[in-house]
């Protein structure tokens, strides 16, 4: 249905209802995400991007903390698809004047949403929606836990370049603890045969990870980050939020910078052809500094255009349309 | 009141050194006979305890009964008539209700409640200040001329050591103890969950054990300073263990609690963000129960208290960070203890101990009776089946709480019938 020239990928072996996290993906699993995202990349070449996959269906945006970002990246990819968007922008404080998260799920349901894409500042709130709510869920950054449709268009987009992901070293750099791009791309990057290195103010790095144990993939904490940069296939710098400053978190953002910031010095340490990421918006010259964000070597704005592609693939994946293919 | 003879049940009454095959009678509420042939006569009603065990009835040294002002998560009716259920048949009310029991009213209030609607012994505890805002001392003496067994400010700490220390001085010179919830505020700020590899895959903020541990030096501190009795709530990590240890060596009058679920439940419980494993403290790691397990072997830890802290279902159906803290304990405490029974990690009668004789010494001041089944002693006894296996039916609890962990679980070891003051208040329906 996408068009007769568009290869379809197989999708049998797809059986998620909600995508929360990719924690419970397989390898083959990604691959169906990736491959029809590739579809989805070749509908975006062409000049009328617009395919009738999901008319008919209705997909909100149900954002309980703004990222215009990530709200307009799938509304543009569900309306690609042809699905009727509806945004719901809410805030916390309404949680707690008593209209509750299941209330709104309820609300929206009879309003007839097929997908609800959300996200919430609470951690697992959208676990909370996917046992509630006869809709698909789509968990578009969930407080400091998950943020899975990132964390395949930085997958996707470092398979676009390197064609295969095992072997590869990643470097992930900044405030970890706090990032839930961070925790989807350590899941996905380990279970596709990646090596991870984390790197940031011990402040700032995720408590446990030196317990054995199969909660969380193995991966490696270094604290100087020119080691941590060093023969690495990918570096990925995550954005600096002011508040972990006012916190105690940190000393200073000057110091930060001084010791953290991915420079085209510190690069030089990295393999040659690195990748340097960023889920954005970048600080410019706090986490990155210029020459490197918009360098040859950065992928940032792929990045953005990969991301609507593995959004229309996820929204295509759920929204059970697949079958008539 | 009916006069009981229980025959052919194994006894334990740790606090007589009684582990045996003994039939024991019952008459005018109180206990009339321990023995193995003819009892002394009389018009009993007789139960046959044959591959049960009999011992004491349960004393709950923390238990959250929700009234006055949360009716609609428990009562003192629903929950004594749980704590029935579970084996219990004496439980100490903690005081943060609303009004909060920090004066004599509010504690005559609870025990008036409690003489009509209670089916077990209600003891209440006072707060340690005002409204338990951590700010004044509340009216500690006016309160224990009342009745209270104790004083704690429990679902918080005293944050302040310059009031703790007050707080110490003066319970010390009435001879009733601090009743301490151990938990340092500023490391505890924001926290859900333990803090570890559990809270940073679920994203998270976590409470480090260093939280109850620094909370508990201070307050070691502070007692072996004003020489005050000190029970210390819940205790939750390995670190405090060794804390506790150390001070009761140095021959502090030191006592603690542990909770079922501590004893029984890791932090993987939350995974899923299950609210109704939300529990402050938070459950921990494997390390910390296999410290907990040895701290009751070797008496670092006096009793085992359910904490029970009973929501209503629209209370923990929501996102994880809203949902308050607490598990509704009474009616599986002595299942899920059966667990480490059965597994081998405790004896029994150890068990028994830390339910009975154990809480019982906490409590001291004359309420050693409620303990034993000494002859004379009120007659408040559980037969149970340490060998029946039953599904934790949540919709079937007395308690208005719904809210364990272990729902739908399948436990081995059940009460099967509680008598309190010669009383039968429970018995369970497939006997
Ligand atoms: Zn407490």
């Amino acid at each position: 249905m996408l068009n007769e020239t568009t290869a379809a990928p197989k999708t049998n072996a797809w059986n998620h209802r909600h995508l929360l996290d990719v924690d419970d993906f397989t390898p083959e699993e990604f691959e169906i995400v990736f491959s029809t995202a590739d579809a989805m990349s070749e509908i975006l070449s062409r000049p009328i991007k617009k395919v009738p996959a999901l008319r008919g269906q209705t997909v909100v945006n149900l954002f309980y903390e703004n990222s215009t970002r990530t709200r307009a990246s799938f509304e543009i990819a569900a309306k690609n698809l042809s699905a009727d968007v509806l945004n719901v922008t809410s805030t916390a404080s309404s949680i707690t004047k008593g209209e509750s998260l299941i209330d709104t799920l309820k609300t929206l349901e009879a309003l007839g949403a097929n997908i609800i894409v959300m996200r919430h500042n609470f951690s697992g709130a959208p676990y909370l929606a996917a046992k509630h709510s006869k809709a698909s869920i789509i968990n578009a950054g969930d407080g400091w836990h998950a943020h899975p449709t990132q964390a395949l268009l930085d997958l996707y987009t470092i398979r676009k370049h390197k064609g295969s992901l095992a072997g590869l070293k990643a470097t992930i750099v900044g405030d970890v603890r706090h990032s839930r791009v961070a925790h989807s791309n350590i899941w996905g990057m380990t279970k596709l045969g990646m090596e991870v290195t984390l790197c940031g103010p011990p402040t700032l790095l995720p408590y446990g990870l030196d317990n054995p144990g199969a909660n969380f993939p193995k991966v490696r904490v270094e604290n100087q980050v020119e080691k941590a940069v060093a023969n690495a296939d990918v570096v990925m710098a995550l954005r600096l939020q002011r508040e972990r400053q006012q916190s105690g978190l940190l000393p200073s953002v000057r110091e930060y910078v001084e010791r953290y910031q991915i420079t085209s010095e510190r690069l030089k340490k990295a393999a040659k052809d690195v990748l340097v990421m960023h889920p954005g918006p970048v600080n410019e010259d706090i986490e990155l500094a210029t020459e490197s964000a918009y360098g040859e070597k950065s992928v940032i704005n792929e990045q953005v255009s990969n991301g609507v592609a593995i959004r229309m693939a996820i929204l295509y994946l759920l929204s059970g349309r697949q079958g008539e293919l | 009141m009916k006069n009981f003879l229980i025959k052919g049940g194994r006894l334990v009454d740790p606090a007589q050194g009684i582990d045996g095959k003994f039939d024991i009678a019952m008459a005018d509420g109180k206990v009339s006979w321990i023995g193995a042939g003819e009892p002394p006569k009389n018009d009993y009603t007789v139960i046959d305890a044959t591959n049960l065990t009999v011992t004491p009835g349960f004393i709950d040294l923390h238990t959250h009964l929700r009234q006055p002002g949360f009716e609609e998560k428990e009562t003192i009716s629903t929950g004594t008539a749980a704590a029935a259920r579970g084996g219990f048949t004496t439980i100490c009310s903690m005081p943060n209700t609303n009004p909060a029991v920090d004066n004599r009213a509010t504690v005559d209030y609870v025990k008036c409640v409690a003489s009509r609607e209670a089916v077990v012994r209600v003891l209440p505890i006072g707060c340690i200040s005002k409204g338990r805002r951590g700010e004044t001392l509340a009216e500690l003496g006016e309160m224990a001329g009342a009745g209270v067994i104790g004083f704690s400010d429990d679902g918080s700490p005293v944050p302040g050591a310059r009031l703790m220390k007050q707080a110490m001085e003066y319970a010390a010179g009435l001879n009733l103890p601090i009743i301490d919830h151990c938990e340092e505020p500023s490391l505890a700020e924001g926290g859900q969950i333990n803090e570890g590899i559990v809270a940073t895959r679920l994203g998270l903020a976590g409470i480090p054990n260093a939280a109850e541990e620094t909370m508990i030096a201070r307050d070691i501190a502070l007692a072996k300073l004003t020489g005050a009795r000190l029970h210390l709530c819940h205790i939750s990590s390995k670190g405090s263990i060794d804390l506790i240890r150390a001070a009761k060596t140095g021959g502090l009058k030191l006592t603690a609690e542990v909770t079922p679920h501590h004893l029984t439940l890791t932090e993987e419980r939350c995974l899923g963000y299950d609210t109704n494993a939300k529990v402050n403290p938070p459950l921990r790691t494997y390390a910390d129960i296999e410290a907990l397990i040895g701290a009751l072997l070797d008496g670092t830890i006096d009793a085992i208290a359910t904490d029970h802290a009973p929501h209503t279902e629209n209370d923990k159906c929501c996102e994880f960070a809203l949902a308050p803290f607490g598990i509704s304990g009474l009616e599986t405490a002595f299942g899920s203890l059966m667990k480490l029974v059965h597994s081998g990690k405790m004896p029994l009668p150890l068990i028994v101990e830390k339910l009975t004789a154990g809480p019982a010494r906490v409590l001291g001041n004359g309420f050693e009776t409620a303990g034993s089944l000494k002859v004379g002693n009120p007659a408040d006894l559980v037969i149970s089946d340490p060998a029946a296996e039953w599904i934790v039916e949540t919709a079937k609890f007395a308690s208005k709480g719904k809210n364990s962990p272990l729902a739908g679980e399948k436990l081995k070891g059940k009460v099967i019938v509680t008598i309190y003051n010669g009383n039968i208040v429970h018995e369970e329906d497939i006997r």
